[in-house]
C-alpha cells in the first residue's frame, strides 16, 4: 500500500475553532459536537484537534506526541530523544478503544526539554533546536512521526471521522482555552493517521479546508530553509510557512496574512500610499509564498487562533462571538451546535485575517 | 401542516419526511442538513433552525421560507418556486439557477448569482435586502439580480468584481455606485423610471414578503448595469 506522500492527495474538509479570551478552560466536548453537522464534509479518512492550554503542569517543557509503527521504531526513536532532550516524563497517551477506530500506531507522549550546554555550543535557539530535532525523526527514521512538538499545547489526530477521533483521545478530559478541529476528505489515498490534521510545528499548528494549486512553488521556496515536505499535503507547507514568516522571520500575524494571501494589485493599487508600499513590499519580498487556490485556515499558536481564507474565498468561513468566546468553522450550523445563542455571526472577506488573542497575561 | 423536528436527523432522513409530507411541512431545529428540498415540485415549506449548504438545489416549484439564516449555495441550479430567507445567506446563492425567486432580507456572500441563466421563458429573479460580498453576478447569462442595500453598516452595496464575466441578463444596484468599479465589459447606468418599473413587481412581492415600504426603497438612486453586448459568445461554438 503506498502512503501519504508516494500519492497526490485532494481534499474537501471542515474546520472549526474556539477561543475564550478570558482563558476559560473548555474541555473538548464542545468542539467535537460542532464537527457532527458537519458529517458529510468528510470521508472518515482523517479527523483531528489541537489544543492550548492543556499540559500548565508541564508548561516549560516542548510536549512532542509521536506515532510508531512498533517498539523497535520507539526504542531507537527513545535513544534518539534521550541523546537530544532532558526528558521529563515519557508516557502512552491514553486512548479509548472504539470500534470506529482500528489500526492504531503505537501513541507516545514526552515532555522534553533541550540541553542548555548543546543549545550553547550550536549557537541556536530552543525553538529553532526543536524544530531540527522533529525534522530529523520525520525524516530520517522509519516508523516514527512527531505531529506535535509545541509548549503547553498537542495535536490529537487519526484516520475516521473527527467526532470519533475526539471520544478515541478522550479529548473530554482535556481542558484548554483554545481547540480547532478538523474533517478531511482526501479523495485518493489510503490515508495516514500522520496526514490527517492539524499539522504541527512548535506551538503552529494548522488546520485547512480547500487544495493550494501553489504547493510546488511554495514548497520549493520553503525547502531552502531547512522544511522537508515529506507528505505532498498542502498543509504540511502551510505549517511550515507559519513557521517561517513568523517565527524566523519575525513578521506579525496581519503581515503574514498579507503575504500568504496578498490581494491583488489592483486592490493594491486602490489603497493609500502608505498601505501600497507595505502590500507591495511584502507580495515583491515573498513572492514564492503567496498561496494560491482555495483555502480557508485556522492557525493556533500560544495565546490565539487566526482565520483566514484566500482571497478570492474559495471556501467558506463563518466567525461568530458569545461573551468571552469567538468561534470559526466552515459552517454556521458548525457553531451552532457549539453555540446556539451565537451573536455577530459574520463571514469574513477573502483574505481578511480574523485574529483573536487572548487577554495579555491570561494564558 | 407537518411539524418536522430536526434535531439529530440526517438529510436523507430529512428529505424523506418532507416527501411523505407532500413537500407541506414545518421543519424545526435544522442544524446543516443538506440539500432541504431538493428538487421539490409542489409544496410549502417553513424552516427554524440552520439549513445546511444546497437547500432548494434543483427546486422545481416548491416554495421555502426560512426564519434563520441559510448557508451556501441556496437554490443551487434551481428551475422553478421561491426561496424566501429572512435572516442573511452564505456563499455562491443561486448558483446557475434558470428560473423561481430567491429573496434575501439580509446580507449575502461571495459570488451571489454566479452563472444565472435564463432558459427558454424562463427568469430567474434575486432579490437581496442587504450587501453583497465580492464577485456577485459573476458569469451572469440571464436573470435578473437586484441588490437594495438596507443595511445601516457603512460597507459599499458590493464589495470587489461584481459582474466579471457577465454575459447576459440585467442587474440592478441600489445605489449611486459612485465607488463602485465594474469591469469593461458592461455598461452601468442611472436606472431610469421606465427601468424601475420594468422591477416593479419584484420589489412588489420582495416587499409584501418581507412587509416593507416599497415606496421608501424607491426613494433612492438605482444603477442598472447590463452587457455590452446580449451575447457575445453567439456562433462561437454553434450556429445559434
Amino acid at each position: 500500500m503506498k502512503l501519504e506522500g508516494q500519492v497526490r492527495i485532494p481534499s474537501g474538509c471542515a474546520i472549526a475553532a474556539v477561543i475564550s479570551k478570558e482563558s476559560a478552560r473548555m474541555n473538548g466536548e464542545k468542539i467535537i459536537e460542532s464537527m457532527r453537522p458537519m458529517h458529510d464534509r468528510s470521508n472518515g479518512l482523517g479527523g483531528g484537534f489541537a489544543a492550548y492550554g492543556i499540559y500548565p503542569e508541564y508548561k516549560e517543557q516542548y510536549a512532542l506526541h509521536i506515532f510508531y509503527n512498533d517498539h523497535n521504531c520507539r526504542a531507537e526513536c527513545e535513544k534518539f530523544l534521550k541523546d537530544s532532550f532532558e526528558i521529563v516524563r515519557a508516557e502512552n497517551i491514553m486512548t479509548r478503544k472504539i470500534p470506529e477506530i482500528t489500526d492504531e500506531p503505537l501513541i507516545w507522549r514526552y515532555f522534553v526539554s533541550p540541553f542548555a550546554s548543546v543549545l550553547a555550543s550550536m549557537q541556536i535557539d530552543e525553538k529553532e533546536y526543536v524544530v531540527r530535532i522533529v525534522t530529523k525523526i520525520n525524516t530520517e527514521m522509519r516508523g516514527c512521526y512527531v505531529f506535535s512538538s509545541g509548549k503547553n499545547m498537542g495535536a490529537f489526530k487519526a484516520v475516521g471521522f473527527p467526532e470519533d477521533v475526539g471520544r478515541f483521545y478522550r479529548l473530554d478530559e482535556y481542558e484548554a482555552y483554545a481547540w480547532t478541529a478538523h474533517g478531511r476528505y482526501p479523495t485518493n489515498t489510503p490515508g495516514w493517521w500522520g496526514g490527517a490534521h492539524p499539522f504541527a510545528l512548535l506551538d503552529y499548528s494548522i488546520v485547512h479546508n480547500g487544495e493550494i494549486s501553489s504547493y510546488d512553488a511554495n514548497r520549493r521556496f520553503i525547502e531552502m530553509f531547512r522544511y522537508k515536505c515529506t507528505l505532498q499535503t498542502d498543509t504540511e507547507v502551510i505549517t511550515y510557512i507559519a513557521d517561517y514568516l513568523l517565527r524566523r522571520q519575525g513578521l506579525s500575524l496581519e503581515e503574514t496574512a498579507a503575504v500568504i494571501a496578498a490581494p491583488f494589485w489592483n486592490t493594491i493599487q486602490q489603497k493609500d500610499e502608505a498601505e501600497q508600499q507595505r502590500l507591495t513590499y511584502l507580495r515583491t519580498v515573498f513572492s514564492s509564498l503567496l498561496i494560491t487556490g482555495p483555502f480557508s485556515i485556522i492557525l493556533g499558536f500560544e495565546g490565539g487562533l487566526m482565520a483566514l481564507n484566500d482571497r478570492l474565498k474559495l471556501r467558506s468561513m463563518v466567525v461568530g462571538e458569545k461573551d468571552d468566546k469567538v468561534f470559526i468553522a466552515s459552517e454556521e450550523a458548525a457553531i451552532r451546535a457549539m453555540e446556539p445563542n451565537v451573536e455577530n455571526i459574520y463571514a469574513p472577506a477573502g483574505g481578511e485575517a480574523v485574529i483573536v488573542r487572548v487577554k495579555e497575561g491570561k494564558f | 401542516m407537518i411539524n418536522i423536528n430536526a434535531a439529530d436527523c440526517n438529510y436523507r432522513e430529512l428529505n424523506h419526511q418532507i416527501l411523505a409530507a407532500d413537500g407541506n411541512c414545518a421543519i424545526t431545529g435544522s442544524l446543516g442538513q443538506r440539500f432541504i428540498a431538493a428538487g421539490l415540485t409542489a409544496g410549502n415549506i417553513s424552516i427554524t433552525g440552520t439549513p445546511g449548504n444546497a437547500l432548494g438545489a434543483y427546486l422545481n416549484g416548491a416554495e421555502i421560507t426560512v426564519y434563520g439564516n441559510a448557508q451556501d449555495a441556496v437554490g443551487d441550479t434551481m428551475n422553478e418556486g421561491k426561496i424566501v430567507i429572512h435572516g442573511n445567506i452564505g456563499d455562491a446563492a443561486g448558483y446557475a439557477m434558470r428560473g423561481g425567486k430567491i429573496f434575501v432580507r439580509g446580507n449575502a456572500g461571495y459570488r451571489a448569482g454566479i452563472h444565472m441563466k435564463e432558459y427558454r421563458g424562463k427568469c430567474p429573479v434575486m432579490v437581496i435586502g442587504g450587501k453583497c460580498g465580492s464577485f456577485l453576478g459573476e458569469y451572469q447569462a440571464g436573470g435578473v439580480i437586484i441588490v437594495l442595500g438596507l443595511t445601516a453598516d457603512d460597507r459599499e452595496i458590493v464589495s470587489n468584481f461584481p459582474c466579471t464575466g457577465m454575459h447576459g441578463g440585467i442587474m440592478f444596484l441600489r445605489s449611486d455606485c459612485k465607488n463602485i468599479r465594474f469591469p469593461a465589459g458592461v455598461t452601468a447606468t442611472p436606472a431610469t423610471a421606465e427601468d424601475l418599473a420594468g422591477i416593479d413587481r419584484y420589489l412588489a412581492e420582495y416587499c409584501d414578503a418581507f412587509r416593507l415600504d416599497k415606496s421608501k426603497i424607491l426613494d433612492s438612486p438605482f444603477t442598472k448595469i447590463v452587457p455590452d453586448s446580449r451575447n457575445p459568445y453567439k456562433q462561437m461554438y454553434v450556429a445559434n
